[in-house]
């Protein structure tokens, strides 16, 4: 895995942007809010996910850290049905989200993809104004009236930190951000529609380490409202943001913590050959 | 050497060479359409001199040189020409003399050897005529009445100072025929189409039929009314303009009158500056563009071809775009992609390939035939067996053509399609969108330069092509324009007429070779720069679309 090199905000303490909270977690104190039950998932005859059983808590950051390849991107698109889109792909086992089954016969998967927004890997803004970008969801959902579009549109981009960078261009092209503001921009577009989960899928990796910094300051404001669980290659990175840290190996969940404790004191022989770099 | 094939350079100057060559080519093509159709326009020279052929009187002749060539003279002497033993080469000039009612031949080879005498004179008057083409001579009196009125120089001052207003007269004589009366008589068969309709419809009762065909008879009465009205002012009009004549010495010596009637165009071309004959040619450029044609097409304008490509190719693309759009995004994004998808797509692609005459003769047989003759017998029975839409019409012209250039829109908007990343697509699945709404909101308008790319190829070759048009829509004269001022406006029943095929029927059908073939060249112009501004529209309305829709993947 192509670890990157220590830069000014791997530097900084876990501990200082958790607020110095010294209280330790325990998924046993939280409320589910999605749970994963016994799933397999097959790209034709290939098993990409073997058994993974989960529970992800509510209002916390959920990371999925492994080496490339070992399914935690799958994982996460399977939360959101996006692997409905490749043909080959069959489940087995449950995706629970407040109770109910994702999969059940009946469920609407763009209603549930409202209820789940997905950050990608590389930013994709639409080719299209800043404003349209954050207002798309919306429109979807057929609200026309201007001053509620306006007023979401700037409650998104001021949650998303960009609302100062771009208040007087609303209406250029989103291409013409930056990286990094055009990564930002896609979370307010994915904000703007009040997702329940918001799906990070290495939302950093493609970006500077100033840009970086951003999103993940920005994630731990986002916790207060959303579940958030985050796909990373990054180590650093999930020491850093999460509460809670899922380690996989070749489509295996084989260890779930608090963040703290898997990075400190993990369980399996596999996740400290993998923390410590010694594979991957 | 070894490495200088290994450094690439050669392949730089193979390339820049293949440019350099495509390049000189399209210039050269345009250069030569252009010099020759617009020499048409220019007013030549008109040269007077006496041939003295032996064994032939010496006579005089007028008129434009129009081109020379260089001939042996053991060929000349074959051809049972008189040549002097010593000579070995002749030249010869064509000679356009006009006067094509008065002589029969209007373009005569003549052997510079026996011309004597080459002279320009100032006062030689070319008129261009409604009829028999263009007459070259002097003038020599102006008459009014039939009365000899004015002589000489006089003559050239009263015909000057008459000719603008009776050419604005024999101008509204033409808009009353073709319009004015062309409107009534169309209102007049509508009307006897109606009545027809009415003696084949058995819902009627005896009294109420009675009822209608009366009513039906007196909307004819007044229409022809209307009609006799319309044939009393033109008549007026013209007998106004026919007052009016000059008398014209020919080269011969004769004198003929020419009603003013007759005159389309007046100019002594060996007395006029460099201004007056860019004025005249800019003129006579207009008239071809913007008149209908006379004389079996040799003489006049293009307009009704100039008016019948345009639309047809607009019909077409109204038609091509959105049926091409749909069968791409069908194949691209909803069908399954398996063999059978394969199958279609090979099957679309060879569509390109096939010869355009074989949609001709499919347009004939199904648009025409079928599909024509389907309609005129559940809509048009009255007019039976006059076709109605089972025949030539642009309608069926276009549909041909929008079914030979399917594939184009086809391939190119599939190729738009695939064309965009699949993140893009993906955000907008994650915010909750359906397949239809992302593919209306975010991947249709990004393909739509892809779209614009497929209708421009397919407006360039719908507008060159002729082959099927043959079959399915294009008459060398139509009587109408298929859109005019009569409800509903558009005809698409109409046969109309096409520059290609203006080009074939001018160079080709022609009684007069030699007066049609600068007409081809003008037209094949015409139809470069119709193909042009076509093409540019659309790319300016692309461009336009790809800056809207700019994206990273450009």
């Amino acid at each position: 895995m192509n670890d990157r090199p220590e830069t000014l905000t791997h530097a900084m303490d876990p501990a200082s942007l958790r607020g110095g909270t010294a209280e330790r977690l325990k998924p046993s104190r939280e409320t589910a809010c999605i749970e994963i039950q016994a799933l397999q998932l097959f790209y034709g005859n290939d098993q990409a996910l073997k058994d993974v059983s989960l529970t992800i808590p509510r209002g916390r950051i959920t990371a999925f850290i492994g080496p490339s390849g070992c399914g935690k991107s799958t994982l996460l698109r399977c939360m959101n049905r996006m692997n409905d889109l490749i043909d080959s792909v069959r489940i087995e086992g449950r995706i629970l989200i407040d109770g109910s089954d994702i999969h059940a016969p009946g469920v609407d998967v763009a209603e549930l993809r409202r209820r789940v927004g997905m950050v990608f890997q590389k930013p994709n803004p639409f080719p299209k104004s800043i404003y349209e970008n954050v207002a798309y969801g919306l429109r979807l959902q057929g609200v026309k009236n201007r001053r509620s579009l306006d007023e979401v549109v700037e409650r998104s981009l001021k949650r998303a930190a960009l609302w100062d960078e771009v208040k007087d261009r609303l209406h250029e092209n989103a291409f013409s951000l930056s990286g990094g503001q055009q990564q930002r921009l896609v979370i307010a577009r994915a904000i703007a529609i009040e997702p329940e989960v918001l799906l990070l899928d290495e939302p950093a990796s493609a970006l500077d380490p100033l840009a970086t910094l951003k999103i993940e300051e920005l994630m731990f404001d986002l916790k207060k409202e959303y579940t958030i669980v985050i796909v990373t290659h990054n180590m650093q990175q999930a020491a850093r943001v999460s509460d809670y840290t899922a380690f996989m190996y070749l489509g295996e969940m084989v260890e779930f913590a608090d963040t703290d404790t898997l990075f400190t004191t993990p369980g399996k022989k596999q996740t400290e050959d993998y923390i410590t770099g010694r594979y991957g | 050497m070894n490495s200088w094939f290994k450094s690439g350079t050669p392949w730089v100057w193979l390339s820049a060479g293949a440019v350099a060559v495509s390049l000189v080519m399209v210039v050269g093509l345009l250069l030569m359409i252009a010099v020759n159709g617009l020499g048409h326009f220019w007013p030549g020279a008109v040269v007077e001199f006496d041939y003295e052929a032996p064994g032939e009187e010496s006579r005089r002749v007028i008129g434009e040189v129009n081109r020379s060539e260089t001939m042996t003279a053991a060929a000349m002497r074959d051809a049972g020409f008189e040549v002097p033993e010593e000579q070995l080469v002749v030249n010869r000039h064509l000679i356009k003399r006009g006067n094509r009612d008065v002589t029969g031949r209007d373009f005569v080879w003549y052997l510079e050897d026996f011309m004597r005498d080459w002279r320009y004179p100032d006062d030689v008057l070319v008129l261009e005529r409604t009829t028999w083409g263009d007459f070259y001579g002097y003038l020599r009196a102006y008459k009014q009445d039939s009365e000899i009125v004015a002589k000489g120089a006089e003559a050239r001052q009263a015909f000057e100072a008459r000719l603008r207003e009776s050419l604005e007269l024999v101008r509204e004589v033409a808009r009353i025929e073709r319009f004015d009366i062309g409107s009534v008589n169309y209102q007049i068969e509508q009307i006897r189409l109606q009545r027809r309709g009415l003696d084949r419809n058995p819902d009627f009762g005896d009294e109420e039929r009675a009822a209608r065909e009366a009513e039906l008879d007196a909307q004819r009465d007044e229409l022809q009314a209307q009609y006799r009205d319309l044939q009393v002012r033109r008549n007026e009009l013209r007998s106004d303009v026919r007052r009016y004549g000059i008398v014209m010495e020919t080269m011969e010596g004769d004198e003929r009158t020419i009603p003013m009637s007759d005159i389309v165009r007046a100019w002594w071309p060996n007395e006029m500056g460099l201004g007056s004959q860019l004025v005249h040619a800019a003129g006579s450029f207009w008239d071809f563009v913007s008149g209908f044609p006379r004389e079996a097409n040799t003489e006049g304008g293009i307009l009704p071809a100039i008016f019948g490509t345009v639309l047809m190719v607009i019909i077409m693309s109204v038609v091509v775009t959105p049926f091409g759009v749909m069968a791409a995004i069908y194949l691209r994004e909803y069908a399954r992609q398996g063999p059978l998808v394969r199958t279609i797509r090979i099957s679309v692609n060879n569509l390109a390939g096939v010869p355009s005459i074989v949609f001709g003769v499919f347009g004939l047989g199904f648009f025409v035939y079928f599909i024509g003759g389907g309609i005129d017998r559940m809509f048009y029975p009255e007019a039976l067996p006059a076709p109605t839409y089972g025949g030539p019409a642009i309608i069926w012209a276009s549909l041909t053509l929008a079914l030979l250039t399917l594939p184009v829109v086809i391939v190119s908007t599939e190729e738009g399609l695939a064309r965009i990343p699949s993140t893009i697509r993906h955000g907008s699945l994650a915010l909750g969108a359906t397949k239809a709404e992302t593919l209306w909101r975010i991947v249709v308008p990004l393909a739509a330069p892809a779209m614009m790319t497929g209708l421009i190829l397919a407006v360039a070759r719908a507008a060159g092509e002729v082959a099927p048009l043959m079959l399915v829509g294009v008459v060398k004269l139509a009587p109408s324009l298929p859109m005019d001022g009569n409800f509903p406006y558009l005809h698409l029943d109409r046969a109309f007429m096409h520059l290609g095929f203006h080009i074939y029927d001018v160079g080709f059908q022609s009684p007069n070779v030699e007066a049609g073939r600068p007409l081809v060249y003008a037209t094949a112009l015409i139809l470069v720069l119709l193909i042009i501004i076509l093409n540019v529209t659309a790319i300016s309305i692309r461009n336009h679309l790809r800056e809207k829709y700019r994206s990273e993947s450009d």
